[in-house]
């Protein structure tokens, strides 16, 4: 068979059928958007129990956690978001449903090599990105602070 | 026994003695739910890992094989046996239950025909009376091994395919009666340098026609002198792939079929592309293609196990994915030599 891979390579995209990207996005706006709602219910709930504006948005986001944690336990998040891709991978549940996924997974290698080692197999480089983002920002904004103020 | 080519031809082709598929619960909603010999619809199987329960499931598959066949253990001088886990461990520890020389075998999903294979040439060649090939795979076992924890939220793309929880084992001997091996082709790799892990079919569809080309060449025998042409698991875009490979080359396959789009209902089980795993093609080998056989309801057919034989590590780093393909010429017993 005499083929190079760049033929093959064109026959594979046609062959191959593409993700229904508007059907996608659709689900994606509305499980995200419906998350977030959520989001700002629980706020204006906080908020309406008298909590302060900086306590009712870190009760707001630790019950969001919570919940995805609870729904990630009973296999429901992961049924929502084989339709809601991104819909459900961007909000702060979505981060919920990475740590408390590998965690459940890897119970069967124990709690330290298992559980505790591969918890963060995924959410992990996140964190580490991330703080490292925050840093170079930090120096950046250090740097540039004579000139924008503040 | 002769060899043309790549292709080993059975002078006294070994027959197919016994045989036994078990399926999960995604396979117990499928097509073929009548077929397997049993359905175990807890995926755990009582287990606390997945790999232990694959390795039920392998050994639940032995030991059905041999009780239709009026076997024990002893009976065997050999197993061939493989799965997708780490260091094949699903079969090894399968075997620890078996007191039978056991000989491993990595080749992914294209596992069954290499086992099945090998155990053929070696019944033929007097070496082994009476030997055994199995092959399993599990879902959830290779999800947490090549993918993501079951729990995590991903989207599966439209290429993606099904790891098949199940397992096939088929006994060989070189009694009379019964459907038989005339023929193997080992397949060579083949890299065409396809790097998504989400589309297998399209990293083995070269691997199968290359077998193929050189199973119709070495034999002189077209796709029309066969009842059917099975692939292991190409699903939906590897076996579209297979037509337009084959058709550059002339050759036409009307009666193509793909195990991992029998096994499921495409339309309506949400398993994307289509079925596959080592357990894929050694179930529908032993619950579909050999009863089929035996009951004459086809005469002769071709068999390949498709395999992609990549690692998480190897994905990782970027790699692309390579291919093989092993292939069995399978007749029914009225059709003897």
């Amino acid at each position: 068979m005499k083929m190079d891979n760049q033929t093959y390579d064109e026959m594979r995209k046609k062959a191959s059928p593409p993700s229904p990207v508007v059907r996608d996005c659709l689900w994606a706006f509305f499980v995200g958007g419906a998350i977030c709602c959520a989001g700002e219910g629980l706020g204006t709930l906080y908020r309406a129990l008298g909590f302060t504006l900086t306590d009712a948005g870190t009760l707001t986001s630790a019950t969001l956690v919570a919940l995805s944690g609870l729904f990630t336990a009973l296999g429901w998040y992961q049924k929502l978001a084989a339709k809601a891709g991104a819909g459900t991978l961007v909000p702060i549940t979505g981060f919920a449903n990475a740590v408390v996924s590998p965690a459940i997974e890897f119970r069967s290698e124990g709690l330290v090599p298992g559980v505790g080692a591969k918890m963060f197999i995924i959410a992990g480089p996140v964190i580490v990105y991330g703080m490292l983002a925050s840093v170079a920002w930090g120096v950046l904004y250090h740097v540039l602070r004579p000139w924008i103020g503040g | 026994m002769r060899r043309k080519g790549d292709t080993v031809l059975f002078d006294r082709p070994p027959r197919a003695a016994a045989w036994a598929a078990v399926g999960g619960k995604k396979e117990s909603e499928g097509p073929l739910a009548d077929a397997f010999d049993l359905l175990l619809t807890d995926a755990s199987c009582g287990e606390k890992s997945w790999e232990k329960a694959e390795s039920d499931f392998a050994r639940y598959t032995l030991e059905a094989a041999l009780k239709k066949g009026g076997l024990s253990a002893a009976e065997l001088d050999g197993v061939f046996a493989g799965d997708l886990e780490f260091q094949c461990t699903a079969s090894a520890y399968a075997m620890r239950g078996f007191d039978v020389p056991y000989l491993g075998l990595y080749g992914a999903c294209s596992t069954m025909a290499e086992g099945v294979g090998l155990a053929a040439c070696m019944v033929e060649g007097g070496a082994m009376r009476r030997a055994a090939a199995m092959a399993s795979s599990h879902f959830c076992a290779a999800e947490r091994q090549f993918r993501t924890p079951l729990m995590y939220g991903g989207k599966r793309t439209p290429t993606a395919q099904w790891t098949v929880t199940g397992a096939g084992a088929l006994v060989l001997d070189a009694a009379p009666g019964g459907p038989r091996v005339q023929a193997v082709t080992f397949g060579r790799v083949r890299d065409y340098n396809v790097t998504d892990i989400n589309n297998m079919g399209a990293a083995m569809a070269p691997a199968a026609c290359e077998t193929i080309l050189n199973y119709l060449a070495d034999t002189g025998r077209t796709p029309e002198d066969f009842d059917a042409v099975y692939t292991g698991d190409l699903g939906l875009v590897g076996s579209r792939l297979l037509a337009q490979l084959l058709e550059r080359e002339g050759v036409r396959l009307p009666n193509h079929q793909d195990c991992g789009l029998l096994v499921y209902s495409v339309d309506s089980q949400n398993v994307q592309a289509g079925g596959s795993g080592a357990g894929c093609s050694a179930a529908v080998l032993c619950c579909h293609v050999l009863p089929l056989l035996a009951e004459g309801q086809l005469r002769r057919v071709l068999f390949l196990s498709t395999g992609a034989l990549m690692s998480q590590t190897t994905f990782l780093q970027g790699e692309s994915i390579p291919g093989i393909a092993h292939l069995l010429e399978l007749s029914s017993g009225e059709e003897g030599q």
